[in-house]
């Protein structure tokens, strides 16, 4: 007997039962499943991350203080002022330089419309270092800066939010109920969607201190004269910063090639974790389908003894009865695939990710499944093969 | 064609207890015989069949088919001696219920090796010996006992084997269907097919040429239409 025929008759078992085919196969369809949906989308987050990162440029270095270290009336710590002296007195590795002050989830209004953004105060130096040139109007500049204007500049997310087909230069929107002018918009980036590189609203970070009533500045972004001295520039920049705390725990300074493995790192991590919980579905999937092979065995006991008596060799019915299993899994490796994409896909529009599931889990997971289908049916289908013809024709 | 030698079948229920199924059969088929073995419920009639169909092995004792000791024959090579030379046809018919008739037809000839358009044809020829082919794609279910007896001979004599079983292929059917499938044995019998008929029925037993009687596992007497042999 070959294998084809073996196929159509196992999908032909599968059909008699079709609802205990499905009970049996939906452990590997959940376990599947998730395996694709967690792939794509923490593929689609890394994805959407990474390319946050890379939108800012490579050269760039973050600098926090913590603790008391932001303090601008301590006697030793590191302020603004220390901040741009480092550019000075660093040319060669240092370009520029701006403080970076987060409002987070501000509401923001116009007329009718409103979102929740996050506000981010800058100095005029913010968009030479991230690249960012006004599509419209104007950028945040150093007079803004110093009195504390309410001004802002939005990114095309924001834009189409509040003001769709409407100029919104010129405009007054309400940051947090304070009254800002819209001086400036920002090209068009990641298709304006949501918590991508265009949800971005700028206003000078002395404005921003203000709203976000703090009196620190403990965050910085710095430019490296480029990429390839971002490692002295680094260490010119703790050095400094050692000299004023006497300690390292203190400040923090990372690269961006650095927050960039770091987050690798991270999503690396949190993959391992999740397609682990995966593989135990999968195991639970195939313990059932073990399960159910050998009921089925026992049920057609009587058949196997019918066809040993009509010639059937023990590799028949062993391979008779692993095609059914490794067909079981397999069909719901494939439906489970789809599902998996499906939701995936449903995921990605939710939470605004790109999703593309990859070839390569895609395979593995089809592949997992017709494996769990033939090591989990070998027990049943050898016990099946082994069974002596008279014994097996005399069963009730 | 088939000598049983000194054949034991012995079960054990426990150490003191034993049932000799068969207590020491020495019998001769030679080809192209037509014989019925007789005897009560529980005189051993199936297990010498099982043991001639090599479905069973004895505790003791030889068997040999077409000059081979079956005792020196590999799992696979009794499948295909089961498969080649010989045919079932069962008290219960024994068919598979989700195949139907022709797929049931043509299911030896599967494990025989034979390409699909070869399985039709010997099937369909099959199927008209015994007067069915307007039922082939019906499930087993589906049709009388009768017709399922001889969907079941179909399939015994779909391989043209050279030794057709039956046991007690009448059992479950009323008498004129009975006689139908004896005189179908019969016809398979005259081609030169060699029949070996389990019954407890000696009405039934004459329609063979040879009528062997079993008793407790011995044989008791072997007769020949017409004259005694032994
Ligand atoms: N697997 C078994 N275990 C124990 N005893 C068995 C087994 N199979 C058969 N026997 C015994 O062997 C004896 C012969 O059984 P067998 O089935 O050959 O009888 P039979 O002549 O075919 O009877 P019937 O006409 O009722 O079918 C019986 O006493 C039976 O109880
Ligand atoms: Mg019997």
């Amino acid at each position: 007997m070959n294998t084809k025929q073996a196929f159509f008759m196992a999908i032909k078992s599968l059909k008699n039962s079709k609802m205990r085919s499905f009970l049996t196969m939906l452990g590997i369809i959940i376990g599947v499943a998730s395996v694709i949906i967690l792939i794509s989308l923490i593929n689609g987050m890394t994805g959407e991350i990474t390319s946050q990162f890379e939108g800012m440029g490579t050269n760039l270095l973050s600098v926090n203080l913590m603790g008391r270290g932001g303090n601008m009336t301590g006697n030793h710590s590191a302020n603004i002022d220390t901040m741009e002296e480092l550019v000075e007195d660093n040319p060669e590795y240092l370009a520029a330089m701006s403080p970076v002050v987060s409002v987070s989830s501000a509401t923001v209004k116009y007329e009718t419309y409103n979102v929740t953004a996050s506000c981010t105060g800058i100095s005029e130096n913010y968009g030479s270092i991230r690249n960012y040139a006004v599509e419209t109007g104007r950028f945040i500049s150093y007079i803004d800066v110093e009195n504390r204007h309410k001004v802002c500049v939005l990114g095309s997310y924001e834009v189409e939010e509040l003001f769709g087909t409407e100029d919104p230069l010129g405009q007054t929107i309400k940051i947090n109920g304070e009254e800002f002018t819209v001086i400036g918009t920002l090209p068009e980036k990641a298709d304006s969607a949501e918590a991508s590189n265009d949800d971005i609203i700028l206003i000078p970070y002395t404005t921003a201190m203000q709203l976000a009533s703090n009196a620190r500045l403990s965050s910085y972004v710095f430019q490296a004269t480029s990429g390839d001295v971002v490692k002295q520039a680094k260490t010119t920049i703790e050095n400094a910063l050692y000299t004023i705390y006497q300690s390292d725990d203190s400040y923090m300074v990372m690269s961006q090639a650095e927050m960039l493995e770091q987050m690798d790192e991270l999503t690396g991590t949190m993959e391992l974790i999740l397609v682990g919980i995966a593989a135990i579905s999968l195991l639970v999937g195939g313990i059932g389908i073990m399960n159910i092979m050998l009921v089925i065995v026992t049920e057609r006991i009587r058949e196997i003894g019918i066809r040993k008596s009509l010639g059937a060799k023990k590799r028949d019915i062993l391979g008779q009865f692993l095609i059914e299993s490794a067909t079981t899994s397999a069909l719901g490796g494939v439906v489970g695939i789809i599902v998996g994409i499906v939701v995936a896909y449903i995921f990605g529009a939710l939470f605004d990710l790109s999703i593309s599931p990859s070839l390569f889990s895609i395979i593995l997971a089809f592949g997992v499944s017709v494996m769990i289908g033939i090591v989990f049916g070998y027990l049943p289908a050898n016990k099946a093969a082994k069974l002596n013809p008279i014994d097996a024709l005399r069963h009730e | 064609m088939i000598d049983l030698i000194e054949v034991y079948k012995i079960y054990f229920a426990n150490l003191e207890n034993e049932v000799r199924a068969l207590d020491g059969i020495t019998l001769h088929i030679g080809k192209g015989e037509f014989v019925a073995i007789v005897g009560q419920s529980g005189s051993g009639k199936s297990t010498c069949m099982n043991i001639i169909g090599c479905l069973d092995v004895p505790t003791q004792g030889e068997y040999i088919i077409n000059d081979v000791n079956v005792a020196h024959y590999s799992d696979d090579a009794l499948a295909a001696l089961r498969n080649k030379t010989l045919g079932f046809v069962f008290q219960q018919y024994n068919l598979i219920g989700k195949l139907n008739i022709l797929e049931n037809v043509e299911l030896p000839l599967i494990y025989g090796g034979y390409t699909p358009k070869e399985r039709r044809e010997m099937a369909m020829e099959a199927l008209e010996r015994v007067g069915l082919t307007n039922r082939i794609l019906h499930f087993p279910n589906e049709l009388s006992g009768g017709q399922q007896q001889r969907v079941s001979i179909a399939r015994a004599l779909v391989t043209k084997p050279q030794v057709i079983l039956a046991d007690e292929p009448t059992g479950a059917l009323d008498s004129k269907t009975g006689i139908e499938i004896l005189e179908l044995l019969q016809e398979l019998n005259r081609e030169g097919c060699t029949v070996v008929l389990i019954t407890h029925d000696t009405h039934i037993a004459s329609y063979a040429k040879r009528t062997v009687s079993l008793q407790d596992g011995k044989i008791t007497s072997d007769r020949v239409k017409g004259g005694l042999l032994s």
